[in-house]
């Protein structure tokens, strides 16, 4: 028994260490002195320094929340629509194919979805004459494209666990179609959509591939510029940067499940207050 | 007398010859039917009957393939649902999760276009119909069951409808509570006076509930009447089977007269006597259907134009009755269910007993179908 127990919480160390081992030994670098990233030399904040005085990051990094914020936007938009009609309007002709269509992106291996894109946008620029180059436009476009699918899978799965008579009760009490949409189905699905667009989000963030073959001259995203910075060798002010992304996400993680674990125990003590005053 | 006997009485809601298809298969097939005003009407039948279906194309949800359904005079076979004078209430309550009470039965109204005061009065006078004026700001999550029902209820009653359908409206509630709200749902029909048409899988709930029910089965209609039409004159086999349980005796015909036929069975190789209006020809197949309790059980012979020997092989005690089953001579079980009269311990008839049952010539019916 006892040697179980040694043999899982062995495991679960070197599980952990392996997980967040690289990201501490970044995070305590960052706050190294030395140039050498590998070298220790001294307690410093000097790197976070330089980090805000280097317009390139600086720039980049607006660049990239500009655009995640805008195909967020987007791709919530158009992937609830998707979602819409795959979840409600029951069978319609090309229905599987469009279902599948729409897991395809999810699935498509992120060099060809570049690369097509970039064929796409380099035909279109010689035959309509838009869009004129390529840069922060081409780039949003092609982010939408690949994170409404998961938008429209979140949205789909979200109504699909969605009680439809609700909708129906709200059209029997004489709100036409579009007003049940606006007051009934979105309000309950918010919380599919809110995910949605923070995941669009991320995945724009975090996309390099793409945007590389996307981006023109002069548009260069965060993941973008920390990859070119890198191949020249790792210096200090990345490991920086790294630690300042990986804190707020840390915090934004912690401030969500708290969140949530307290509409929880309210709604737990909701229901307990329903049943025991039940007449 | 009641209003649906009067030979002149406009009917209210009328459906003709309507027809839903799903692909090959008619989940409706044809169904007319007369429903009057004030009626608490029934649609009973297991489940695939097409009951569901009914009230969907009733509430405006599905389109019938064939057929029209006349509300008040008016033809509203295409009506989209919001513009129907008839409200809901489903199964599962349907609340709309994110709004309070109060904004649950506000809604109807607010779509409506009614001015605010007169919605906050209306809201007011629907939550203290189904006495929930205290918990009108709480959510529907935040309610049990019983109060969640009457929430629904109350949010199709205040748009003062027409015409109110509920699906299967005490389904979800424990036992107890269904007794209770049975009738409650009853008075709170008579006190608004409005149209009521209630799907239930449900006998007794229908049988209690109801003025008059449609008993259906794959799609159309068996049988539409009272319940004690329903009950004592069944028509089919399947409606006698439905409702409540039955005994059959299969045979023919051998002599008419007088309102009373002699049904010649040769399983039990005597006569049995039914009274009865019906014209049939002499030498025509009948079963012969006898509820079970209104069969007496005695170990004495009876004194009744029918009766027929047999030994007890089964017993069930309910408390209030005991239900026996009896085997004849020939082998068949006949069911007999009968009051207990007695304490336990003096059970007249037992297990294993030879037995006589007997009924009259008007406890039975015949029938063809």
């Amino acid at each position: 028994m006892r040697r179980r127990n040694w043999f899982l919480f062995s495991a679960l160390c070197f599980g952990f260490a392996f997980l967040y081992g690289p990201i501490l030994s970044l995070i305590v670098y960052s706050f190294n002195e030395s140039r050498l990233v590998t070298v220790w030399s001294g307690f410093s904040t000097r790197w976070y320094g330089e980090l805000f005085r280097d317009p390139q990051i600086i720039d980049a990094a607006l660049l990239s929340l500009r655009i995640a914020a805008v195909n967020a936007t987007f791709a919530v938009a158009l992937g609830t629509l998707a979602g819409l009609a795959v979840a409600r309007f029951g069978r319609f002709r090309g229905r599987t194919l469009f279902t599948g269509m729409i897991a395809a992106p999810l699935v498509m291996p992120e060099v060809i979805t570049g690369l097509s894109l970039l064929l796409l946008f380099v035909t279109l620029e010689a035959a309509v004459g838009w869009p004129s180059g390529r840069g922060v436009t081409t780039i949003t476009i092609a982010h939408i494209t690949f994170s409404m699918a998961y938008v429209a899978v979140i949205v789909q799965s979200r109504l699909s666990t969605m009680d439809a008579s609700v909708e129906e009760a709200a059209l029997d009490l004489g709100a036409r179609p579009w007003k049940v949409f606006l007051v009934i189905t979105l309000p309950i699905i918010a919380p599919a959509l809110v995910a949605g667009w923070l995941l669009a989000f991320t995945l724009s963030l975090d996309d390099l591939v793409i945007a590389s073959f996307v981006s023109g001259p002069g548009a260069s995203t965060l993941p973008m510029v920390v990859f070119s910075k890198v191949r020249l060798g790792v210096s200090p002010d990345v490991n920086a940067l790294a630690t300042i992304i990986v804190g707020v996400v840390t915090l934004a993680v912690i401030v969500s499940g708290w969140l949530m674990i307290r509409s929880e125990r309210r709604r737990e003590r909701d229901v307990q207050a329903a049943l025991a005053d039940r007449s | 007398m009641t209003k649906w006997r009067k030979p002149d009485e406009v009917p209210f809601l009328r459906l003709e010859g309507v027809v839903k298809r799903f692909g090959d298969f008619a989940a409706v097939d044809g169904v007319s039917l007369d429903i009057y005003r004030k009626e608490l009407f029934c649609l009973l039948g297991g489940s695939g009957c097409g009951k569901t279906t009914l009230l969907r194309m009733l509430a405006g949800f599905e389109q019938p393939t064939a057929g029209r359904i006349y509300l008040d005079g008016a033809d509203i076979t295409e009506a989209p649902p919001y513009e129907r004078p008839i409200n809901m209430m489903f199964q599962s309550y349907a609340l709309f999760p994110h709004m309070s009470v109060e904004s649950n039965v506000a809604f109807g109204l607010k779509q409506d276009g009614v001015a605010r005061v007169e919605i906050r009065r209306r809201v007011a006078e629907a939550l203290e119909l189904v006495q929930l004026g205290p918990l009108a700001k709480r959510r529907p999550h935040q309610l049990s069951g019983g109060q969640r029902q009457r929430v629904a209820l109350a949010r199709c009653l205040v748009k003062r409808p027409k015409l109110l359908l509920l699906d299967e409206p005490l389904a979800a509630l424990d036992k107890k509570l269904r007794e209770h709200t049975q009738f409650e749902l009853m008075n709170i029909q008579e006190e608004v006076g409005i149209t009521f048409i209630v799907v239930t899988h449900d006998q007794e709930e229908a049988m209690s509930l109801s003025t008059r029910i449609a008993v259906m089965d794959r799609g159309q209609i068996a049988q539409v009447g009272t319940p004690t039409e329903i009950y004592e004159y069944p028509k089919s086999r399947f409606t006698a089977n439905f409702i409540g349980s039955i005994n059959f005796f299969d045979g023919k015909v051998a002599r008419s007269e007088e309102g009373e036929l002699t049904v010649t069975v040769p399983d039990l190789g005597r006569d049995l006597h039914v009274r009865s209006t019906r014209q049939l020809a002499i030498g025509s197949d009948v079963s012969v259907a006898v509820r079970p309790e209104k069969i007496v059980i005695s170990r004495d012979p009876l004194d009744l134009p029918n009766s027929v020997r047999g030994k007890v092989r089964d017993l069930g005690y309910l408390g209030s009755v005991s239900v026996y089953r009896v085997e004849l001579e020939n082998g068949a079980l006949i069911k007999v269910s009968a009051a207990n009269t007695r304490h336990s311990a003096e059970r007249e008839v037992d297990w294993d007993d030879e037995v006589y049952l007997g009924w009259r010539a008007t406890s039975a019916v015949v029938l063809t179908e």
